[in-house]
């Protein structure tokens, strides 16, 4: 029986906006370099005017600077000729593992089979921000690409000092050097072998342009698939340290409880068990969970609660709590909203919302700490392992070189994981146990104490003139946030404002961010418009557009579903929306069937075009645009988080509502391909058009036209005609 | 000290010791350290723990560790037979039918037991066969393929 009460623990605030320092390990991992990879050849891609900078938070919304494009990667020739690629990014499901070693094999010149992949651990990889804001693909694969073009320019040079000839002429493919005047060749294995040499190279050659690309763009099946389906594969669930205990949090009976009385001699009193109690955090660990679980139930405590509003007040009251005024970052003006209103033919208000959400990742939050000499190290499935280091190194009060953060792949976070909770709880207890401790969140744990995706009131004013041109366009975010908040039509006219309000619940990053809030009010909004002006909502949208890119992906998508089709039967209907983000444009068109007796919703079919420059691996991208249109249909349709005095009431899937097979629709990707472009990320944007295209669709079949996410919880409103 | 319960897992035989009405769950993940089978909910909803008892697909974490002993238990780790995957196995690698694949033991479990049942499945009898299993990244057209395919295979094999 321990108990530890030594350091104040504070529990993770909440952290919305995320912002970084610059953070740089690249000496400490350069000195482990050989050491745990054998001799070989190495290389840092180092931008020249700086040393290995991170990049910037990303911004969202307005005044969205261009992030930096310096970020060092590394990696290794092995003796064997294996290539290994250090990347601080995180494989969550999204399949960068696959993709970026794609980029590696298609640079170096190597079969894809002979790239190994090390992800986010913060002993060995680069620093990274997180593995957020789909920037995988945007900023990870050019620096790998450069490194190893830099790789490749080295393997020249050795060649040709072997050769004693010049670097001129020789060419690099299929993991060898070859001078073609002699026939002769060397393979990368051999030129590396005996050497430990490592070289710092500017990052800043020319990379193989996507039209020239032989592994890239190719539909490779997913590294270590076979781990996956044998259940070989460990999730930090999974893994045992030796001697391992497991552990268990006394959570509050509702947010922002006090501890006001605390009494644990019963539990104290059992053997085997490990209890602490620091500042507001009480927790134990065991043998096995449930002896954890059964100390945690002998322990008395009383909280002061504090009163709290329902999700029945929820929209009222963030419009009501909403800050006086914003700043000018939160704000666009553009002409004049109420000129432009005066001038429109026909004028429209309206208010949209959508609820919280929970990201329910089905792996849940977990981490697995272990404390030796002074050194921690965990692992967790995290978006942001360098994030978790630092809060750990800040909580324990210990430097960040002794602090080490693994993330194992990890059963998905959709933007759930950027918190280290897991991490600080289980590194609190196994401080206390002086044996390693493995935390596993419940899955009520999960919907309960993790954070949510931020629930939103959207107002709009709009005016279109006869011809149903946009004349005015005043659009009013309050709390989802600022992503995709501004048009992609053309609007003389605009005023567009995010407020920032109180939030009842902690709230964080969601696949898309409040681009899906912001893409569901406006594109609901453009299908009442083009119903007002009697237009055809594809080409009302057209009208008042002038991207081509965007024009593209909903021509694309309106192509194959069939825009403009029949009704062939009652209760059918149509719905498009589209809009672009974080580099990608998407177009999604629905179709539904309404059943009038029941007034059941059934979403039969979902096209979606997605084009986010050139495609990196058009399987995975497959896997995840229809995945995120299916993880969509859940937001659109049922998902809500419902609570009550700062208790969560339907905190179980039994209870809340997730997209399941019956749920799901014929789902069609349609990718553009454009190599002309940079590869964008995919894995948010395209869930973001899904809502508005069902909710338009159920407008078509019904003329009931719902504003809210989810659509129908309990069905569809009782018909009216 | 509770007496050891005997369980037979993949045609092996384990002593545990956890209390009768620990779930099997929990008894295969802490004790036996069979890991392939997943937590997700703890109350029947997601699939993620399914095994087979007596080729009947259990959610294990709604069964007491009791009444599993002298059934004959199978899980995710036990379907791979002198290093070859078994057809659902392979199936669902062929289809690329994961994302994260944490869902993934529970789907294939679900799935053999499935088609031991049901050889010849429509589509709308196999999503109503997975209709208790959750995938949050929306694999699900990918799984019902890998079924689909799984199911001929198994036919062309007769293993049915």
């Amino acid at each position: 029986m321990m108990s530890d009460t030594s350091v104040k623990f504070v529990p993770e605030p909440e952290r919305y906006e995320f912002s970084a320092g610059p953070m740089h390990h690249f000496e400490l991992a350069r000195r482990d370099f050989f050491k745990f990879l054998g001799a070989g050849i190495a290389v840092f891609a180092v931008a020249k005017d700086s040393l290995a900078r991170q990049e910037t938070a990303p911004t969202h919304g307005f005044h969205q600077e261009e992030l930096p494009k310096d970020i060092a990667a590394w990696l290794h020739i092995g003796e064997d000729g294996t290539v290994t690629a250090f990347t601080g990014k995180v494989e969550i499901g999204q399949n960068i593992r696959t993709s970026l070693a794609q980029t590696v094999a298609d640079e170096l010149r190597v079969p894809f089979e002979s790239v190994r992949m090390v992800t986010a651990d913060t002993a060995l990889t680069p620093f990274d921000f997180g593995t957020v804001g789909s920037r995988s693909m945007p900023t990870m694969s050019p620096q790998l690409r450069r490194a190893a073009a830099a790789a490749r320019d080295l393997l020249v040079g050795a060649a040709a000092r072997e050769w004693n000839v010049a670097v001129e002429g020789l060419t690099a493919a299929d993991g060898k050097i070859t001078n073609p005047a002699t026939g002769r060749s060397l393979r990368y294995a051999e030129l590396a072998r005996g050497k430990t040499l490592a070289q710092n190279l500017p990052a800043e050659d020319p990379v193989t342009p996507p039209n020239e690309w032989t592994v890239a763009g190719k539909p490779i099946p997913k590294k270590d698939g076979r781990t996956f389906v044998t259940g070989k594969h460990q999730y930090t669930p999974d893994l045992r340290r030796p001697s391992q205990l497991y552990g268990k949090v006394l959570r509050p009976p509702s947010f922002g409880a006090t501890l006001i009385s605390y009494d644990a001699k019963a539990a104290q009193a059992m053997s085997g068990v490990v209890i602490v109690h620091d500042g507001d955090f009480i927790g134990a660990a065991a043998g096995n969970e449930r002896d954890a679980s059964k100390a945690l139930e002998a322990i008395h405590t009383e909280w002061k609660e504090v009163p709290q509003i329902s999700s029945k007040e929820l929209f009222s009251y963030l419009k009501q709590n909403a800050t006086a005024k914003s700043d000018d970052r939160s704000r666009r003006i553009k002409g004049s909203v109420e000129d432009g209103l005066a001038a429109a033919a026909r004028r429209l208000n309206a208010t949209y919302t959508v609820a919280f959400i929970a990201h329910a990742p089905l792996e849940p939050r977990a981490a697995v700490a272990e404390w030796s000499d002074g050194k921690l190290t965990v692992w967790t499935g995290s978006q942001r392992p360098f994030a978790v280091r630092d809060e750990l190194a800040d909580v324990f009060h210990i430097a960040e070189s002794n602090v080490r953060v693994i993330v194992p792949d990890t059963g998905s976070a959709y933007g759930g994981k950027h918190t280290g909770d897991a991490a600080l709880e289980a590194a609190r207890l196994a401080r206390a146990a002086g044996r390693p401790v493995q935390v596993v969140w419940t899955r009520e744990e999960e919907f309960t104490w993790a954070y949510f995706r931020p629930a939103g009131v959207m107002e709009i004013k709009s005016g279109i003139a006869a011809d149903g041109a946009l004349t005015a366009w005043e659009f009013h975010n309050y709390n989802s946030g600022m992503s995709a908040i501004e048009t992609p039509y053309i609007v003389p006219n605009q005023h567009i404002e995010f407020h920032s309000t109180q939030c009842p619940l902690r709230s964080g990053s969601y696949r898309g961010l409040a681009a899906t809030a912001n893409f569901f009010a406006r594109e609901s909004h453009m299908d009442e418009l083009a119903s007002a002006a009697q237009m055809d909502p594809l080409d009302f949208r057209l009208k008042n557009l002038s991207d081509p890119r965007l024009s593209a992906v909903l021509e694309a998508a309106a192509k194959s579903f069939g825009w403009p089709r029949k009704k062939t039967q009652e209760g059918q209907g149509f719905g498009i929306a589209g809009g672009f983000e974080k580099g990608g444009y998407v177009a999604t068109c629905a179709e539904v069937a309404v059943d009038r007796s029941s007034d059941a919703v059934r979403v039969v079919r979902v096209t979606t075009a997605f084009e986010c420059g050139a495609i990196v691996n058009p399987d995975g991208l497959r896997n995840q645009v229809i995945g995120a249109n299916i993880q969509g249909l859940g937001g659109a349709l049922f998902e809500a988080i419902e609570f009550e005095n700062g208790r969560i009431t339907n905190p179980r899937f039994s209870r809340y509502r997730v997209p399941r097979f019956r749920d799901v629709p014929d789902v069609e990707a349609v990718l553009l391909d454009r190599k002309d472009f940079p590869s964008a990320g995919a894995g948010e944007t395209p869930i973001t058009a899904v809502a508005p295209a069902v909710g338009n669709a159920i407008f078509n079949a019904t003329g009931i036209r719902l504003r809210g996410l989810p659509l129908i919880p309990n069905g569809l409103p009782p018909t009216k005609a | 000290m509770t007496k050891p319960i005997e369980l037979e897992i993949n045609y092996k035989r384990y002593l545990v010791s956890s209390d009768p009405e620990t779930p099997l769950l929990t008894a295969l993940r802490e004790e036996l350290g069979l890991t392939g089978t997943k937590y997700g909910c703890g109350e029947g909803q997601c699939g993620a723990c399914t095994v087979l008892m007596d080729g009947a697909p259990r959610r294990s974490c709604q069964i007491p560790v009791s009444a599993a002993a002298k059934k004959s238990i199978t899980t995710i780790e036990g379907l791979e037979r002198d290093g070859q995957l078994h057809p659902v196995q392979q199936a669902f690698l062929d289809a690329g039918a994961f994302q994260c694949a944490y869902c993934t033991s529970g789907m294939i479990m679900s799935s053999v037991a499935f088609l031991k049942a049901n050889p010849r499945p429509t589509s709308a009898e196999i999503i109503q066969s997975l209709q208790g299993n959750i995938c949050r990244c929306g694999t699900h057209p990918r799984v019902i393929e890998a079924v689909r395919q799984a199911a001929m295979t198994i036919l062309e094999l007769g293993q049915g």
